[in-house]
């Protein structure tokens, strides 16, 4: 039930119909996380894709870089209600670093450096759906924003597009990640409003 | 809403009765919907600011310039008005009681809101967790909550506060006004010695960000610090 706030007329900021419900258009480009900002070095920084405790595929910084990139125009949503449309990246797409593997895993969890994780369906990282990325807004992608490299899934709240990208975890089995566990929703589809359990 | 009181010239103490409030964690926050006649809707998170009094829940509520909700709710909701509200959620940023490690709390502005309720939560429960807050302000005006943490301040085995100055400072300070800076936490660090502490910080993304690189220049280790940024308006 709607219930009409007293005296509450709203500002009625601009909309557009890519604007998911309950979320409000920003220029700006917030910064939310639950910890320090990891900083990783580039000569440090590998990547890996896993199956178990077994990394099928590796790469460094340089290796990675090397990889056919794309460059990527997507709208971006906040679980904490802000979206900005058209922000472009470069990174490689998803389907080709696993373009060799032959999994019948169906789930993945996404790990970073600094320890945070979490958990996607396989399906939601691969048709052109989900990149690393690496560059930002024409730039090197910043610490804080999750650079070196981050998780791109911009189809869901942005908490699953993880900073810091460290692995992709092939599994069986949809455990929840750090948010998940903590009361937010497992999938996260904006346009459903799937903020927190039970949404 | 049953209340509302002022406690800066910009930030508002809203007290709300919530019908089947089963309580929350200190460094929890509730979402606030406003819906205007049309049907358009706005909704904020705001951080609780102290336990639940049975089904009352208290937030804090800093007026931002051009803040749709935060106008609304400091300038025009009046007692007696309906609010929607959900929550309590978050559980991350938050204070178990009964861990004895002690507290370092470090807040920007009106990110003291969270850790006012872990103060208030360590005060309720009369437990002696050592607990260090430094609260960066612009001014001795914009002191949120700045009676009772002076009170509390005095009482033994009370917590031990800190404001830093910004921009004007009392004339008894003796650190010259201005941002966060190394030595400002190196002191807060002294104060919780013996134990790890365990940190949180809270504020806008800026500050969090410097404080959160000071602490781990001073030995403190990631994985014993709590951030909350203020994200969006």
């Amino acid at each position: 039930m709607v219930h009409v706030t007293r005296g509450f007329t709203g500002r009625h900021p601009a909309t557009d119909d890519r604007l998911p419900p309950g979320q409000y258009l920003t220029d700006d480009f917030p910064v939310l996380s639950a910890g320090p900002t990891p900083a990783i070095r580039r000569d440090e920084w590998t990547f890996s894709v896993r199956d178990g405790d077994q990394a099928l595929r590796s790469w460094t910084w340089d290796e990675f870089t090397a990889l056919p990139a794309e460059d990527i125009t997507v709208d971006i949503h906040c679980v904490t209600r802000w979206s900005r449309l058209d922000t472009t990246w470069r990174g490689v797409a998803i389907d080709d670093l696993l373009a060799d593997v032959d999994t019948a895993a169906e789930y993945v969890l996404a790990r970073s450096y600094g320890g945070y994780t979490t958990n996607l369906p396989l399906e939601d990282l691969l048709d052109g759906k989900a990149w690393i990325a690496y560059e930002h807004d024409g730039d090197d992608l910043p610490a804080e924003h999750g650079g070196p490299a981050r998780l791109l899934v911009p189809h869901l709240y942005l908490w699953k597009s993880a900073k810091w990208i460290k692995s992709l975890d092939l599994v069986d089995d949809d455990d929840p990640g750090f948010w998940e566990s903590l009361g937010y929703h497992d999938y996260g589809d904006p346009w459903r409003e799937q903020r927190y359990q039970g949404d | 809403m049953t209340g509302s009181r002022a406690e800066t010239a910009t930030a508002h103490t809203l007290s709300l009765r919530v019908d089947e409030w089963s309580g929350h964690l200190p460094g929890q926050h509730v979402d606030v919907r406003l819906t205007a006649p049309d049907g358009y809707q706005a909704v904020r998170s705001y951080s609780l600011a102290a336990p639940a009094d049975d089904c009352v829940i208290e937030i804090t509520v800093q007026r931002l310039p051009g803040g749709e909700v935060s106008a609304f709710l400091t300038d025009i909701a009046m007692i007696g008005d309906e609010l929607e509200v959900r929550g309590p959620l978050g559980n991350w940023f938050v204070w178990d009681q009964d861990d004895p490690s002690p507290v370092l709390l470090v807040a920007g502005g009106s990110g003291v809101v969270p850790l006012m309720s872990m103060i208030r939560a360590r005060d309720e429960a009369d437990i002696q967790t050592p607990f260090h807050l430094i609260h960066s302000v612009r001014t001795p005006q914009d002191r949120i909550y700045g009676d009772e943490l002076t009170r509390l301040a005095a009482q033994a085995g009370g917590p031990s506060v800190t404001w830093l100055y910004t921009r004007t400072a009392p004339p008894t300070e003796t650190r010259p006004p201005g941002r966060l800076r190394q030595n400002d936490l190196d002191d807060g660090s002294s104060r919780t010695s013996g134990a790890t502490p365990t940190c949180f910080i809270c504020g806008p993304t800026g500050f969090v960000e410097e404080a959160a690189n000071h602490l781990l220049a001073a030995g403190h280790h990631a994985d014993r610090i709590r951030t909350e940024r203020f994200g969006g308006r």
